[in-house]
């Protein structure tokens, strides 16, 4: 189980807290009619899912109700960073296949 | 008068022989001392077979003497108090206890299996692979016979009547494992000031040292121990658990206890709850879990007197019972002779020591010499004579390797076998992260991997078997850890006792011993004796192709038992790895996962059973329903009233009533559940608009609008009623069970997409209690207690709302309708909802008003074609798919949610399911909710499914039966025939219909 800092409240707190908001950092497109399927498609379902550092979104569902953006190792489970909605991380992937 | 002790020794050990306890196993009474476990207690009796194998039905005894024991599982305590599954080497005995074998039916003497034999050609290595080939229907035979035979225990069939409980902490450093090393981790750790957790899973500390005879500087172990234990007692920082077993490693330092407080007492002593399980968050973790021996694979090594040397040992110098008369120790290195040594300084007979090695030549080894036992070198017990009781073993000369057999056999008269592997450290819970364990070949065995917890393994764990080396490296730790935490500089102020240790030779590596038979022509060499899998099953799997130790772990069930192969795993990897032609560390590691030890549910469940197993939800309403006799619908955790049966009536006879009063006349639904999001600011209406299919920018305070919320993907989501209260003020209604995942999907975009629009969420569903009017009567009902607006219906229309007096109450009433018929939704704030629902009720007295519950309103709303979210949609429907294309504002300026994707080639393409009614040929027959729908029954199996039934009930009001259903293409199929074929093989005929039963104009809303 998993210890979170929300940087709002500026707490470390259990992982019972929050709920998983999937991979951080994909923006809306700005026209969604003028993407093909094939774009549309991407920014939907395509996912990094790397082995490694990991940039992905909580909310503090049981505290202040936001949503920000933790970079975890998916591997050891190491959370590096938290850093509110809007930042960029501090933290990136060595390797190739991270994109930011 | 129970029996004598033949086993028991004079004198020696930690067992009180002025306290004796009398308990029974197997309804047998039996008698031993304050001190002993079950396991020492049934050795001191000669009680030899304690179980019957798993798959083979063999007689076993007594193996280990700690949490690795495979054999000797019982069932304690009968009735609603029994627990199965525990390892005897683990229960403390006390007066009156009562104990059973597991397994073994009809009994652990005499075996019904093993007589008829046919058991074990049902059960070749890849059965659980090749059992699911097998027909169903012979499955069935089997698994009878199997669940009766093979069980590991059985189930209280009644409800526990112990209490358990919970405990939080958050230490600075948790040691895991009382013996030497964690020990001296602790005074470190205690001293430096840190905040100090020691749990171990025996009933004392102290691991190794209750069991031997080493000493400390000038100190006896006992002795030493003794003094260390006070010391500890004593520091006002430290907390230490005895039979307490950490069972889980999780993330982020999350360890988990299970401290068993009340097992060892007389029931009638035992005061709390009866286990506690600590959930500790640790800043430090050292793990001292010490070792465990390792057997040695030899032909019918499970034969009752085959033990491990270090049990022998702990049996001897911790319980004083000797197991046997003669032993025969049979190792591959120079530890185990101290078996011999105490075995002989207790007077009993040393047969011989076998030694695989072909030069011996140890202090310990020559200490033998020294006493007259004689050490037979270079050779290896391939064999053992006897069935229930070892009677001989064989033993015959080895190569230098221990791979093959130089020269002939002989047998070697004894009662007892200890034999020794070596060490195998624990490194279950520095896994149990995903933390592979790494072999290292001077140990011969696994040692813990690096981890990115902040832990570290000290001790035999980490493959340091010296006391000398377990007291530093803990000392070590210990201090380090506390000077991470703040405490302390980190440095330890360990000083060396001056003892003199033995030192040992190179022990061998030896798996598997050879036989003068081939592997699979040799009577069996077991590895994993709980789940009877051998050498000959591990090959066969190398010949079969398996190649992975996991898949092999599957396909043998090595290490599947509730031991988790703590015995066997080792063994197994290196005779796969033989097999295979490869080095350990090329055919793979061994990995653990929780629990360390079987734990119980009652534990992990602790007080969150029954009525505090998950909150339940009332209306303010809740006690009228309550008092008029309601059943209950659960919906998420809100209590719902399904029906209000009158005094005989049936569920269906309560519905048919209830739906013919509300379109006849007038009822009344408890509507408080739904959900309610306050939505303001200068944006609400812009970003309600872009979380709808369709627009609210144009809606004025005082009017509602119905919306359909969609996922991105184009999928139905929610749907419901937001009511426009005034400029930049919105009320949105959800679906009961949807509220809060749409308040959070409503953030989600607000917080990451669109933060500079001005909008505020605020769940008001507790804030208002909701009372529906619904049926033809339902203005008259509500003008009795509402004078201070204009009723009438070109006043107040449908999808209306207004702020009006009811019953004396400042009210929101909503025109609004899910019912089909004339309805008012009257909203007042929740302390008033008792009041308002009674002030209607009699209001509408003169109109037989009846309360209805859910199981009307949905049979109500399904006459008109009414989906609900989640019932009719599934997260695969898009508004098109539930002919609610009207909805979609095609013309919105901001491309809501979802919108992009209606356009998806996969969202337009022809033959997607589509919402349509369907009627029965049969008025009276209703379809199973869930039915799937096809064209013609007689086709073959598998028939082309077109798609299933969503909602289906019985219409008093048509008089016939009604459902809604998900059909490919359905919208496109008026009037079509379509079957339901049954489970029971009855098959019923359908016509595909419009999804609206009842008034399709929706005149009687509207007047
Ligand atoms: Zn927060």
């Amino acid at each position: 189980m998993l210890q979170i800092k929300c940087p709002y409240c500026q707490e470390l707190r259990e992982e019972d807290e929050f709920s998983y908001g999937g991979e951080a950092h994909i923006e809306r497109p700005a026209n969604p009619e003028a993407c093909s399927d094939e774009e549309w498609g991407a920014y939907l379902f395509f996912r990094k899912n790397p082995r490694g550092v990991h940039h992905e979104m909580w909310n503090h569902a049981a505290g202040c109700r936001r949503y920000f953006n933790v970079t975890r190792n998916t591997v050891t489970y190491e959370i590096l960073e938290s850093y509110p909605m809007g930042e960029k991380p501090a933290v990136l992937a060595a390797g190739p296949g991270e994109r930011n | 008068m129970p029996p004598m002790q033949v086993n028991r020794l004079e004198k020696g050990g930690r067992v009180d022989r002025a306290d004796a306890v009398n308990f029974t196993f197997n309804g047998r009474p039996l008698q031993g001392y304050v001190g002993d476990t079950l396991a020492s207690a049934l050795l001191a009796n000669g009680v030899k077979v304690v179980a019957r194998s798993f798959k083979y039905s063999r007689p076993r005894g007594v193996v280990g003497h700690g949490s690795e024991e495979p054999n000797a599982i019982v069932q304690v305590a009968s009735g609603a108090a029994t627990i199965p599954n525990l390892r005897a080497t683990q229960v403390q005995i006390y007066e009156g206890l009562e104990a059973f074998s597991v397994g073994g039916w009809p009994s652990v003497d005499f075996d019904l299996m093993s007589v008829v034999g046919w058991f074990s050609r049902l059960m070749p290595p890849g059965f659980y692979y090749k059992t699911f080939m097998w027909p169903a229907r012979l499955w069935l035979t089997y698994e009878h016979f199997i669940r009766k035979a093979a069980g590991l225990g059985q189930a209280p069939q009644l409800r526990d009547p112990d209490s358990y409980d919970k405990l939080n902490h958050h230490c600075d450093v948790l040691i895991v494992g009382a013996g030497p090393a964690g020990l001296s981790a602790a005074l470190e750790a205690a001293s430096a000031g840190a905040r100090v957790i020691i749990a171990d899973e025996q009933h004392e500390m102290g691991g190794s040292l209750l069991s031997g005879k080493a000493s400390i500087g000038a100190l006896s172990g006992q002795q030493w121990l003794q003094d260390s234990c006070e010391q500890l007692a004593a520091y006002g920082n430290v907390t230490v658990l005895p039979r307490s077993t950490v069972f889980g490693y999780y993330d982020h330092n999350f360890l988990a206890i299970l401290e068993r407080r009340n097992d060892h007492l007389v029931p009638q002593l035992r005061t709390g709850s009866r286990q506690r399980l600590h959930r500790v968050r640790a800043r430090q973790v050292i793990l001292a879990t010490g070792a465990i021996e390792r057997p040695l694979v030899f032909a019918n090594n499970d034969v009752p007197g085959v033990m491990l040397a270090s049990s022998v040992c702990t049996y001897l110098n911790r319980y004083g019972v000797a197991p046997g008369k003669k032993l025969l120790l049979f190792t591959a290195n120079d530890n185990a002779y101290q078996c011999a040594l105490d075995w002989h300084a207790a007077g009993r007979t040393v047969v011989a020591v076998v030694d695989s090695r072909a030069a011996p030549d140890g202090p310990k080894v020559n200490a033998c010499r020294r006493a007259g036992i004689e050490v037979i070198a270079g050779h290896g017990v391939i064999d053992v004579k006897g069935k229930k009781a070892v009677n001989a073993a064989i033993v015959a000369p080895l190569n230098a390797e221990g791979t093959a057999l130089t020269g002939s056999s002989r047998p070697l008269d004894c009662d007892l076998i200890a034999c020794s592997g070596g060490w195998s450290p624990v490194v279950h819970l520095s896994s149990h992260n995903g933390v592979k364990p790494r072999w290292d070949s001077d140990a011969i065995g696994f040692l813990p991997g690096v981890s990115s917890q902040a832990e570290c393994s000290v001790g035999a764990a980490a493959g340091s078997y010296t006391l000398l080396a377990c007291l530093a490296e803990g000392a070590a730790a210990g201090a380090s850890a506390a000077g991470k935490t703040g405490n302390g500089n980190g440095e330890s102020g360990f000083v060396a006792p001056n003892t003199q240790e033995k030192t040992e030779h190179a022990p061998q590596a030896l798996f598997l011993v050879p036989h003068s038979q081939r592997t699979s022509r040799a009577p069996k060499q077991f590895v994993d004796f709980q789940l009877d899998v051998t050498a000959a099953s591990i090959e066969l799997a190398a010949r079969e192709g398996y190649e992975s130790v996991e898949h092999v772990k599957r396909y043998t069930a090595m290490g599947f038992g509730t031991d988790q192969g703590k015995l066997g795993n080792i063994n197994g990897i290196a005779i796969l790895a033989r097999a295979l032609g490869q080095d350990i560390p090329s055919t793979g590691t061994t990995m653990f996962r929780p629990c360390y030890t079987p734990t119980t549910f009652g534990a992990l469940a602790g007080r969150d059973v029954a009525d505090l197993f998950d909150p339940e939800r009332y209306t303010a309403m809740h006690r009228w329903h309550l008092e008029h006799g309601a059943q209950w619908e659960n919906v998420g955790q809100w209590k719902r009233p399904w029906y209000f049966p009158q005094s005989g009536e049936s569920l269906h006879q309560a519905v048919n009533r209830e739906c013919l009063a509300v379109r006849s006349s007038v009822g009344l639904l408890d509507a408080s559940t739904l959900g309610k999001i306050d939505i303001q600011g200068r944006d609400a209406a812009e970003f309600i608009t872009r979380m709808y299919t369709n627009s609210y920018l144009k809606l004025a305070p005082g009017k509602c609008r119905y919306g359909l919320m969609l996922k991105e993907d184009g999928m139905i989501f929610d749907d419901g009623v937001t009511a426009c209260i005034s400029e930049n003020h919105y009320l949105m209604h959800t679906t009961t069970g949807g509220a809060a995942g749409v308040l959070a999907w409503l953030e989600l975009w607000h917080q990451t997409e669109w933060p500079h629009l001005e909008v505020y969420f605020t769940s008001v569903t507790d804030h208002w209690s909701t009372a529906t009017i619904s049926g033809p009567n339902a203005r008259k009902v509500l003008a009795k207690v509402c004078d201070d607006i204009d009723l009438e219906g070109d006043q107040f229309k449908f999808l209306d709302w207004r702020e009006c007096t009811v019953a004396g109450v400042k009210a929101r009433v909503f025109r609004i309708s899910f019912t089909g018929e004339l309805s008012y939704e009257v909203n007042v704030p929740a302390h008033s909802g008792r009041h308002i629902w009674e002030a209607l009720m009699a209001a509408g007295e003169e109109f037989a008003i009846t309360p209805y519950g859910t199981e009307t309103m949905h049979v109500l709303r399904a006459e008109k074609g009414f989906i609900i979210v989640g019932q009719d949609t599934d997260g695969s429907m898009t508004p098109q798919d539930m002919n609610m294309d009207w909805i979609v504002g095609k013309n919105k300026t901001f491309s809501f949610i979802g919108k992009r994707s209606l356009a998806r080639s996969d969202s337009i393409r022809e033959g997607r399911k589509q919402l349509v009614g369907l009627r029965t040929l049969d008025p009276l027959q209703v379809l199973p909710e869930g039915s799937q729908i096809v064209n013609d029954p007689a086709e073959a199996i598998p028939m082309a499914m077109q798609g299933h039934v969503t909602s289906s009930y019985y219409s008093a009001n048509l008089k016939h039966s009604i459902a809604l259903a998900v059909v490919k293409g359905g919208l496109g199929r008026m009037g079509d025939r379509v079957y339901c074929p049954l489970a029971d093989g009855a098959v019923i005929e359908a016509e595909i219909v419009d999804s609206v039963f009842y008034d399709p104009t929706g005149e009687r809303q509207n007047v």
